[in-house]
């Protein structure tokens, strides 16, 4: 059942990509919104939308990792930090830690603020270095968040984390155990993205980003504030990651250093990197496509192996699969799987 | 100031590990421009190498005499030859059909085939850290209070003497020569009839051996070795790299002296849990405020 949902998701937004005619194109995904929302009318399996809505929050985290490394073509290695920086937010503002319970609601807007800030005090002296240090900075940045919040332990409950989060509410009725309200929650923050994400693509902040991707110092004679460009592209892409980790906090009801290490952030990379960085769609089909594989099929595997009587742990190759469609990705295909044909032009211009 | 010493030798000794991986990141950004991230992998696997030869020649503990030099010196070369094909499969595999890619593209296959490493060793000798033999015996002599060991002395002449023989190689061979003609402009140089594939290749030959070495080094000193340590040893060498000025074999050296040394009295007066800190925020700074280092020219962008 729960391979329904991702393959139905999966094809029609690739198939929506394939369509010329916009209508038609816009038609299919109002389509897929409406069925997606009316899902829990016909669907009460808790453990359904539990992956769904994580599913949904790593769809979240590409969408605003893309608008870093696919728009602006800056490789952020450390883009869980953000992530954390959200879900600390959340766990350190809504639970007993500091005996604080404020509003999840608000505390969307708080984290996506914090979020964004570290994302601008990360970059303005950093991103004037070129790509690959900037990707080595921010992956230190990414080393180091974590770190922190494991260090202070007065603050931060050390290595065990913060537990007992609140449950958010709506309009005075609690979230309580159901994952469906999450569920709700986190098709809402997707629809915001995408209509960010759309926009900003088409805007004149987007066509800087581009320009800034093929070419700085062309784009730097343009009259583009190439600086304050990145800029803007760090911190909106970090405020995604913000809105994703209260969100993650929040649905855990738990918060520990050890859930935002590298493996996050290259697991984010590449889901970029399969479905195709710079697309969006793509994008979308690329944390899909990974989430399945990593929550459902390799545990499936497992209880089929374990019935047989194998002993795999097929949980082991999380670290192989990245590494593979990383480098298979980058050798064969590297606009990857669903380009957008901008891109993919781009690309092929490039290499001749 | 006891303490001080103490820490001084730690650090110069954990810095001699350092500056062996400084030496193949160094290398290789200078000849190609790529940060080869799976470099701290290959010395993971360097240790795994060596000490997969000492069990096949039936060694678990201190060896004496003939033995020590010759079932040491098997292991040490072993590792250091299978970490050299090693980094020559990765180059032709991952990394030469991107050449002439944007720069990014490298990197993010050099990430990806860290992960392949990382999880091939995980489930080559499991997901928990596994003891490696002390085969050198490790008597120590007291200087100035402090007292420093064999295994010690061992590992810093063994980096020194890795560094001055490299330093000679490059400077007064033809291949080295090609190796530095290459790194200077790789067209001019295939013009002037130097093999680039093969200068790459022996570039990424002596790079990834240098790291099998360390990785031999650090299994001795240690006494333990993990299939994740190359993520957190390789970032510091590279730190070191960047801090000596990358692509200068000597500041690959000194980097990884002074990040060993910062490392340990960072452990000392801060607690291991922020030395990791202490030595990412050098790397960022240092990148920030001078990307050519200590000992590096200035750096160009290059298209």
């Amino acid at each position: 059942m729960i391979y329904a949902y991702f393959l139905i998701a999966i094809a029609v937004v690739v198939v929506a990509q394939r369509l010329p005619d916009k209508r038609a194109k816009r038609a299919l995904f109002l389509a897929l919104g409406i069925a997606l929302l009316c899902a829990p009318l016909f669907d009460r399996n808790d453990a359904t939308f539990n992956v769904l809505a994580d599913a949904g929050i790593f769809v979240l985290l590409a969408l605003g990792l893309n608008i870093v490394v696919g728009f602006a073509g800056l490789l952020d290695l450390g883009y869980a930090a953000f992530f954390a920086i959200g879900a600390y937010t959340y766990a350190m503002m809504a639970s007993p830690q500091f005996n604080l319970h404020l509003p999840f609601w608000l505390l969307l807007f708080l984290a996506a603020a914090f979020a964004s800030a570290f994302g601008i005090i990360l970059g303005a002296p950093t991103l004037r270095l070129r790509g690959d240090y900037l990707a080595i900075v921010t992956l230190g940045f990414g080393e180091i968040v974590p770190q922190i919040f494991q260090n202070l332990t007065k603050y931060t409950g050390g290595p065990n984390g913060i537990g007992a989060l609140d449950f958010p509410s709506f309009f005075g009725r609690s979230f309580g155990q159901s994952t469906i309200p999450y569920y709700y929650v986190v098709l809402a923050l997707i629809a915001l993205a995408l209509f960010f994400a759309y926009n900003l693509r088409d805007s004149r902040l987007g066509r800087a980003w581009m320009a800034i991707r093929e070419d700085e110092l062309a784009a730097r004679h343009m009259g583009i504030n190439t600086t304050a460009v990145k800029l803007a592209a760090f911190a909106l892409g970090a405020s995604f990651s913000g809105l994703a980790g209260v969100v993650f906090a929040a649905k855990l009801s738990l918060v520990s250093p050890d859930l935002f290490q590298f493996q996050v952030s290259v697991l984010i990379v590449s889901m970029l990197v399969l479905g195709g960085m710079g697309n969006i769609p793509g994008v979308v089909v690329g944390a899909l496509v990974l989430v399945l594989v990593n929550n459902v099929v390799l545990p499936q595997a497992n209880t089929i192996a374990a019935s047989a009587g194998l002993h795999v742990d097929f949980g082991n190759y999380h670290f192989f699969i990245y590494g593979a469609i990383l480098v298979g990705i980058m050798l064969f295909r590297p606009e990857g799987l669903l380009p957008s044909r901008q891109r993919k032009e781009e690309l092929h211009h490039a290499a001749a | 100031m006891h303490e001080f010493l103490a820490q001084l030798v730690n650090g110069i000794s954990l810095g001699g590990i350092y500056a062996l991986i400084a030496l193949g990141y160094t290398m290789v950004y200078g000849i190609i421009g790529l940060i080869n991230f799976a470099h701290g992998d290959v010395y993971t696997l360097g240790s795994f190498f060596a000490l997969t030869i000492l069990t096949a020649l039936g060694v678990s503990g201190e060896l004496h005499g003939v033995a020590l030099v010759v079932d040491v010196a098997i292991a040490l070369i072993g590792a250091a030859l299978l970490c050299g094909i090693v980094g020559v499969l990765i180059e032709r595999l991952a990394y030469r059909r991107l050449r002439n890619a944007p720069r990014l593209a490298p990197l993010i296959t050099a990430i990806g085939i860290s992960f392949i490493l990382e999880n091939v060793m995980q489930i080559w000798k499991g997901p928990a850290p596994v003891s490696f033999p002390a085969v050198v015996p490790n008597p120590s002599v007291m200087v100035a209070g402090v007292a420093i060991g064999a295994q010690q002395f061992l590992l810093v002449g063994l980096a020194v003497v890795m560094m001055v023989a490299l330093q000679l190689f490059i400077h007064n061979t033809r291949l080295g020569r090609a190796m530095r003609a290459t790194a200077e402009d790789r067209d001019a140089a295939q013009l002037m009839g130097i093999n680039i594939n093969r200068t790459i290749m022996l570039t990424f030959l002596i790079g990834s051996a240098l790291a099998g070495v360390a990785g031999f080094v650090s299994g001795v000193y240690y006494q333990s070795t993990w299939f994740f340590n190359g993520f957190g040893a390789g970032l510091k060498a590279f730190t070191a790299a960047v801090l000596g000025g990358i692509g200068n074999i000597a500041g690959a050296m000194l980097g990884g002296f002074l990040i060993g040394i910062i490392e340990s009295f960072a452990t000392w007066k801060f607690g291991g849990q922020w030395s990791n800190v202490t030595v990412f925020a050098i790397l960022i700074l240092v990148l920030v405020f001078r990307p050519s280092g200590l000992l590096g020219e200035a750096v160009f962008e290059r298209a």
